[in-house]
């Protein structure tokens, strides 16, 4: 059982992973050991592998620094709720594989540190006898994430999933 | 690459159906797609010019080579990589990545612009590199800022750009356009960084969100303010933010004969500033769309000021700082810290008086590049410091330690807040 990280609006991404935390700074630690390093301590110190971030508007405002959902991502984020997501953190996280669901109504109904687990095969995620599905993005970076990353995706296919014309 | 390339080859622009209006991001990104393309959809291109940053560039070498298994970049030519996110290096660990970076660049071929030459995006418009038509990606938000110059810049993560140096290819969603229609002109102590934040109070952090914005009524803004305003595109959220090619980058870029505004594009949404009303805007801690009248937080304590960054960090910017400066010494708790924007603009502002001024006033000089802007050296912010800057973002901790506090004001703002160690504006001081 995993449980919720509950988020407001516009959480930046110098909040996630602060410039000074980057790789960059210290080549010889895990970037995942910074995550919410300062904005959100008792995230930094308890998060683990399958817990889920919910979050209000414009989740991953700011720079372009993959290294923020990189962090989320080693940390082993199952899936991250909002109503909506920047535009540079959608890419950067599309592209690592994390898995993002726009799902406004779900950000209401879940709490901070309600027991969930997320089942990303069935798109699913179960709190108690609840079972909330979790809307598909767009195909194109669904294909992306199944695969696993943009990279495990090129590396497969030769190329960028097809595009709608 | 010559200016001709960016030229759209006659039948290609009939097969686009070119004589559709669409707007600026809609025309550069048709002829990079080499079809004629809508708001929403995908499309794969082909950019003109990719920019690569210290901070990122070591990351970026390591996907193309060891996660894609790719050893040459697509085409030099197109590339570009800055150092100075850290420049000179703080530590040793960001000297061994910065030589692996030169490294790279020199087996390569790529074009390297080492420290101290000054803040990518500026670096970019004065080598011509970045011009009116193009498609320009960097591993930096504020790649944005090339749509001063009328370009369609954007910004992007370590594995887009590794998939662009590797492919020479990346994906897009075709954005709207939200059209900025301003009126007027500037009244005296307000200037482009005054309208860069009135935009953001407008539109609000995500406001632009997935979109590109196209600033209207401004064509006779010289280049270093629309590089200003366009720098902060990306704190509304937008893709790209442009400001068509007229009047002064007209007469140096020469813009390609396609691309033109059309009056009947569509747009998404329309925001009208009027300049004649517009006061100095300030932005409060930690948001850049908790922006105010000046009047409103005048009188605030500070601790620091910050004049640089790519958004306010040009020769116009210290001279502005230094009128209100000269002859005179800021207030003793504040320091006063400067970096130039480039090297150019930081011989520019040592040709007049403008540097011996500011110096003589108390300021401290250090290496043009992004300097404090990140909080990774050069004047780290400490505890419950409280800094005035001319830069772009105050989210909580960016520039130091997360009890530090950021607002965001113009030069002139700056200067007169240095002078009397609380916020202030040039008349009151
Ligand atoms: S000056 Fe600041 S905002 Fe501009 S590129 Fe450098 S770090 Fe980014």
């Amino acid at each position: 059982m995993s449980r919720v990280w509950k988020f407001g609006a516009d959480v930046d991404t110098d909040q996630m992973v602060p410039g000074r935390f980057a790789p960059y700074m210290r080549p010889d630690k895990d970037v995942a050991d910074a995550a919410f390093i300062e904005a959100r301590p008792d995230f930094n110190r308890e998060a683990v592998a399958g817990d889920v971030i919910v979050a209000g508007e414009n989740f991953g405002c700011g720079s372009s620094r993959e290294y923020a959902p990189l962090a989320l991502k080693r940390r082993g984020i199952a899936a991250i709720i909002a109503p909506s997501f920047a535009r540079i953190f959608f890419r950067n996280a599309v592209n690592l594989g994390l898995a993002l669901f726009v799902a406004p109504d779900l950000v209401d109904e879940l709490q901070e540190g309600d027991q969930v687990t997320v089942d990303l095969s069935a798109y699913r995620l179960l709190q108690g006898e609840r079972a909330h599905e979790l809307p598909a993005l767009p195909d194109f970076a669904r294909a992306i994430v199944e695969a696993g990353g943009i990279v495990a995706y090129v590396r497969e296919h030769g190329g960028f999933p097809e595009v709608q014309s | 690459m010559s200016i001709q390339s960016l030229e759209l080859p006659e039948q290609q622009a009939e097969r686009a159906g070119w004589q559709r209006p669409m707007t600026l991001s809609e025309q550069i990104l048709s002829r990079a797609a080499g079809r004629p393309v809508a708001p929403g959809d995908m499309v794969v291109v082909a950019p003109d010019l990719v920019m690569g940053h210290d901070s990122l560039s070591p990351s970026i070498i390591k996907v193309m080579r060891d996660q894609l298994g790719v050893d040459r970049v697509f085409d030099p030519e197109k590339m570009a990589i800055v150092l100075d996110h850290v420049s000179p290096a703080s530590t040793v660990g960001t000297a061994n990545s910065q030589n692996i970076v030169r490294a790279f660049a020199r087996e390569q071929g790529i074009r390297l612009f080492d420290v101290g030459r000054g803040i990518c995006h500026q670096v970019l418009v004065e080598e011509r590199l970045a011009r009116p038509g193009m498609l320009i990606f960097g591993s930096d938000s504020h790649s944005c800022s090339y749509g001063a110059v009328g370009a369609f810049g954007s910004g992007m993560g370590t594995t887009d750009i590794a998939l662009i140096w590797a492919t020479g290819k990346t994906w897009v969603k075709v954005p709207p356009t939200i059209r900025v229609q301003v009126r007027g002109r500037f009244r005296p102590g307000v200037s482009a960084k005054d309208l860069a934040l009135r935009v953001c109070r407008e539109l609000t952090i995500a406001g632009a969100t997935y979109a590109a914005i196209e600033y209207h009524g401004l064509d006779w803004l010289p280049l270093e303010g629309r590089q200003t305003l366009a720098s902060m595109a990306v704190e509304v959220g937008a893709k790209a933010g442009i400001v068509p090619p007229t009047g002064v980058v007209t007469e140096q870029l020469l813009p390609p004969a396609w691309l033109q505004v059309h009056e009947d594009a569509v747009y998404e949404q329309e925001l009208v500033i009027d300049l004649a009303e517009l006061e100095p805007q300030v932005a409060r801690p930690s948001q850049v769309d908790d922006v105010c009248d000046l009047s409103e937080v005048a009188g605030t304590e500070v601790s620091v000021v910050f004049l640089g960054t790519c958004t306010n960090g040009r020769y116009e910017d210290m001279r502005a700082a230094a009128q209100v400066l000269s002859g005179r010494r800021i207030h003793p708790n504040v320091r006063l810290m400067i970096t130039p924007a480039s090297s150019l603009e930081m011989q520019r502002a040592m040709r007049d008086d403008t540097l011996s001024t500011l110096i003589d006033a108390g300021a401290t000089l250090t290496t043009p590049g992004c300097g404090m802007c990140m909080g990774r050296h050069q004047g780290t912010l400490g505890d419950n410091d409280v800094c005035l800057s001319t830069g772009n973002r105050n989210f909580r901790g960016r520039m130091g330690a997360p009890s530090s506090r950021i607002y965001l004001a113009s030069p002139e703002v700056a200067a007169a807040t240095a002078l009397s160690g609380r916020i202030a504006g040039p008349e009151q001081v």
